[in-house]
């Protein structure tokens, strides 16, 4: 039974529709994702590219469909998901320092009413020393800049020990060193077999960064492996044309291939 | 922030209009100030256990208001508490109506009052008076304080759902639901508050409390409730601690987690409502949400970690209400408006003199950063009279240094003065002649060190042309610790002259005004010929 459970495909969504005010922004999603890969999430403004990690998670309502995650549905396996939110969504003046929120990513674990103990403590350092925010641990997080503050969630979505991983454009408004730094640690995370899904919005990056890449403007319009996807027609389909950039990248793609 | 502050005008406002308003805590008796604290030491006046009371009532207030309170202030609920508020005065005045409904049978008559008091025996004489009928009486209305509770709450409640259903059902946002629906209870508390004083009942007296505190007038029965609900709202932040606080800083994150999030915000709002409850009797419906928000703001400016922010607003919360009832018996007063320039008075004092972004306490410090600044640049002034003299001599006179700086002479008589006050420097010859201490001397060397070194750094590295780098290390001379400029003495290799071509003083410079006399040969300063 348990090795059903483990061949079960990380993530699985069948004909996901999702609206807001009874305004489609997903149309019938269908996906199955393979274990062990670093995913991108490409697509214009608009596109509905957070729109379908949040409602993955059931954090928005769906009109129509089913999302399995490891074979279950994903209500009951939520603990078996990583989450890095966008880092604007919250308030950072919140008084907390960056340890409490690290120790965060160990309350989904934790369940109700039980306190984090020296265990989750210990698990919390650990994390942030991979991405090299040890030394701020005890910092309220008001007087962190934006690469750290990106390095605090991604140390958080650590701390919950997932083995899929939503990000939501964890590269958005970070310096190099971060980006770098966040680049190597998806691909040790990968390394160990974990499933990442990231929502991305530089294309010329993306086609590095990324094994497989899900095109999606409002529905899939290509998924599969990078090189595969990463076609002028394809990105030209998804951006429908609007996007300056594109014909820069299209020019590069059509250099190289 | 901004909105902070002006949520606490808004609420400190009417609180000094009202502060004026009559009403008796101390009751009859001596009236002069003197009198009134005597008698707190009389046992037997009923006055003085009318002011036990309210002080116990105060502290139960201030832990359940400040608690509360903290919550949203860090969910930026102001708004919503303050509409909360505002709408159980209709819950109140329905709660003590509801009073006056009695059942009239062959049994006699059981009040409203009676069901809650003993419900037991009610119930058996309802089932014994058959073909009886409800009924409304005045004279048995009655202040109880479970139906006033029941009614406050569900009235709470309803004005939150009516503000959810508004923000659902149309384009309005939160923050005009918000006002329409405070305004609205509001009106309809206010018309049932006059109606009801019209019925002529003799409890109605205690209904006035309801509008701007009345402590004292808080019975047994009041505080029995206010301490078995504070008790709850304790425990259950207590046990739910971590859940309040997840769900607080990133709530779509706690749902991602698999936390019932809706349930833990319904939960909130439901302990606020029986916040907000407790408090109605002390501080009164217009002023109950400054409580709230008041002691959690403070605490907020003083603390960044949200445990210690709960502790501290809590403890302004008790101090805001004991003070409050203090200040209300001796001034023979209504309760809220007190209550509330307390909590605003602590406000005031951590708004001007919190340790770290306190008004007056950042504006000394950059005073003093200034005035710092101004006896370093000083120091300079005399080294570089010094220097431009090779060092020959031991004293700067008032002219050389006012013509060093560009400046009257009265200025530099001025500065040197000041460099005297912190033992930077003697003063000579009716203080003509200005010479630099030991320590004066080292600051001075520090300085034009970080100066040139700076320069050298622009320079050499960061490819600024000569004439460029000037004004940037004439500010950041006075921040260079002596780490970076360790850091920056070994990338420049230990270079000992500047880019203008000056000498860079070193560590045995800084020295040589500790011991004036007989210095090594290659240093600068007093023992120093070139």
């Amino acid at each position: 039974m348990s090795e059903n459970i483990e061949d079960a495909l990380p993530l699985e969504i069948h004909d996901l529709t999702v609206a807001y005010h009874k305004r489609p922004v997903l149309w019938g999603i269908d996906l199955e994702v393979p274990k062990g890969k670093l995913i991108g999430v490409i697509g214009p403004n608009g596109a509905g590219k957070s729109t379908l990690i949040k409602s993955t998670m059931g954090l928005l309502p769906w009109s129509s469909g089913w999302v399995k995650v490891f074979g279950k549905p994903v209500k009951d396996n939520l603990s078996r998901i990583g989450y890095v939110p966008q880092r604007e969504s919250v308030d950072w003046d919140f008084p907390v320092s960056v340890m409490d929120v690290v120790l965060m990513g160990r309350y989904g674990r934790l369940g109700l009413m039980k306190r984090p103990g020296r265990e989750d403590r210990d698990i919390a350092r650990e994390c942030l020393e991979k991405v090299q925010m040890l030394p701020y641990a005890s910092r309220q997080i008001s007087n962190l800049s934006g690469g750290q503050q990106q390095r605090v969630f991604l140390a958080r979505a650590l701390a919950q020990e997932s083995d899929l991983y939503f990000m939501d454009e964890p590269f958005a408004g970070v310096d190099a060193a971060t980006e770098a730094a966040i680049v190597t640690l998806l691909q040790e995370l990968k390394e160990k077999g974990k499933t990442l899904i990231i929502v991305h919005h530089d294309l010329p990056t993306a086609r590095n960064y990324f094994d497989m890449l899900l095109l999606l403007n409002m529905r899939v319009i290509a998924f599969g492996p990078t090189e595969s996807v990463f076609k002028v027609d394809l990105l030209q389909n998804t951006y429908g044309g609007r996007l300056t950039i594109l014909s820069e990248v299209a020019e590069e793609v059509r250099k190289k291939t | 922030m901004r909105r902070v502050l002006f949520i606490l005008l808004l609420t400190a406002w009417p609180a000094l209009l009202h502060a004026q308003q009559a009403g008796g805590v101390a009751g009859e008796g001596d009236h002069t100030m003197g009198g009134r604290f005597l008698r707190l030491f009389d046992l037997n006046d009923t006055g003085v256990s009318n002011m036990r009371r309210a002080l116990l009532g105060a502290v139960f207030l201030g832990v359940s208001c400040g608690l509360l309170g903290s919550f949203i202030v860090v969910r930026r609920m102001a708004l919503f508490g303050d509409t909360l508020s505002h709408a159980v005065l209709p819950g109140i005045m329905f709660g003590f109506l509801a009073t006056g409904i009695v059942l009239v049978g062959a049994g006699g008559v059981i009040s409203a009052d009676d069901m809650v008091r003993s419900p037991l025996e009610s119930f058996g004489a309802f089932w014994k008076n058959s073909g009886c009928s409800f009924e409304f009486r005045v004279e048995e209305l009655t202040k109880n304080p479970v139906l006033i509770f029941v009614g406050a709450t569900i009235a709470g409640l309803l004005g939150g759902a009516v503000v959810t259903f508004i923000r659902r059902a149309t384009r309005l946002k939160e923050d005009v639901a918000l006002g329409l629906v405070l305004a609205v209870f509001y009106a309809v508390g206010v018309v049932l508050l006059t109606r009801v004083q019209g019925l002529g009942s003799s409890e109605v007296t205690g209904l006035s409390g309801f509008m701007f505190g009345q402590a004292a007038l808080l019975t047994d029965g009041d505080l029995k409730l206010m301490g078995a609900i504070t008790v709850f709202a304790v425990g259950t932040v207590a046990i739910f601690y971590k859940e309040l606080l997840l769900t607080s800083f990133d709530n779509s994150y706690a749902e991602a987690a698999g936390f019932p999030v809706r349930a833990i915000h319904y939960s909130l709002i439901l302990l606020l409502a029986f916040s907000v409850v407790v408090a109605l009797q002390a501080v009164g419906v217009v002023l109950v949400s400054a409580m709230l928000i008041t002691p959690a703001a403070t605490a907020y400016m003083l603390t960044d970690r949200m445990h210690r922010m709960l502790w501290l607003s809590m403890g302004f919360g008790i101090f805001a209400g004991v003070s409050g009832a203090f200040m209300s018996f001796f001034f023979d007063a209504p309760t809220g408006p007190f209550m509330v320039l307390g909590a605003t008075l602590v406000f005031v004092v951590a708004f001007l003199f919190s340790p770290r972004h306190g008004v007056v306490t950042r504006w000394l410090r950059q005073y003093s950063r200034a005035a710092q600044v101004q006896r370093e640049n000083t120091l300079k002034a005399v080294y570089h009279v010094l220097e431009a003299r090779d060092f020959e001599g031991e004293g700067v006179s008032l002219r050389e240094l006012a013509e060093r700086r560009s400046e009257t002479e009265e200025d530099a008589s001025r500065l040197s003065a000041e460099l005297a006050r912190h033992h930077l420097a003697t003063l000579h010859e009716d203080g003509n002649q200005v010479h630099l201490t030991p320590e004066g001397w080292q600051r001075a060397c520090e300085i034009v060190r970080n100066h040139r070194l700076w320069e050298l750094y622009l320079t050499n590295e960061a490819k600024i042309a000569p004439d460029h780098v000037h004004d940037d290390a004439e500010k950041i001379e006075h921040v260079l610790g002596e780490e970076v400029v360790r850091a920056l003495e070994r990338t420049l290799d230990h270079a000992r002259i500047d880019p203008h071509g000056r000498p860079i003083p070193g560590l045995a410079d800084l020295q040589a005004g500790l011991a004036p006399e007989g210095g090594p040969d290659h240093i600068l300063g007093f023992g120093k010929r070139l």
